[in-house]
């Protein structure tokens, strides 16, 4: 089960995802982002409740950095513990931008 | 010893994670350890479920074994699909830019990053590949 919210400010769109990015849900947070892209300089992802990320999960947001480095900005914040090893074990902490 | 037997198609995944979920419950698991698991055996199944079976369907099993001090899990994925070692499989490079990365091999690279030890064996015409994971 994942959650997606979205919160638009002129050109900043925050992305809050609660529940779990996997196998399962990455296709729709994908879906959810390409018909979000337009116009948006600053993507945020707010990780708080985010409890769990797989391999899946990881493309969706690589896929969507490679889009905002054409187009502005990608910034996370908010991962627990649990999904920060994850992009440290990836290498996900030098391609991501992490607050 | 546990054990449950789904048709191996990616909609069932939950379902795995939920019976391992199940299992780990018992054990006192930390969440990261049972992030770990989690991972680990979402991306086997999904793999079991894209390569096993190609334009037919299956069924794979999963067992869940303990062992006591140190506590650690003991977890099987088995299925009779064609042979497939993911193991054999080159693991990505993970100092590339966003730019140069592609998309495959993750998914095994953090199966070996998640859990202690594991292994493939193909037997009896099934592809057997165990997991163990100190609690």
């Amino acid at each position: 089960m994942l959650t997606i919210e979205k919160k638009s400010n002129n050109d900043e769109l925050v992305i809050e995802l609660n529940g779990r990015l996997d196998t399962t849900t990455a296709p729709q947070l994908e879906s959810e982002l390409k018909a979000s892209y337009e116009g948006v300089a600053e993507l945020v992802f707010d990780l708080k409740d985010l409890e769990y990320i797989s391999s899946a999960g990881l493309r969706v947001l690589l896929s969507a950095q490679k889009t905002m480095n054409r187009q502005g900005r990608m910034v996370i914040k908010n991962a627990s513990e649990e999904v920060m090893e994850i992009f440290e074990v990836t290498g996900f902490t030098d391609i991501l931008t992490i607050e | 010893m546990q054990q449950i037997t789904l048709e191996a198609a990616i909609d069932n995944m939950p379902k795995a994670i939920e019976f391992i979920d199940g299992c780990l419950e018992g054990m006192d698991c930390p969440l990261k350890k049972q992030m770990q698991v989690d991972v680990a055996v979402e991306e086997l199944f999904v793999n079991v479920a894209h390569y096993a079976y190609p334009g037919t369907k299956g069924d794979v099993t999963i067992t869940f074994e303990t062992e006591s001090g140190p506590a650690r899990a003991l977890i099987t994925l088995t299925d009779s699909g064609i042979p497939f070692n993911p193991l054999e499989r080159e693991d990505p490079d993970v100092t590339l830019k966003a730019e140069e990365r592609g998309v495959g091999g993750l998914g095994i690279f953090m199966v070996k990053k998640s859990v202690d030890a594991i292994e493939y064996q193909y037997s009896g015409g099934k592809n057997i590949l165990r997991i163990t994971k100190s609690i």
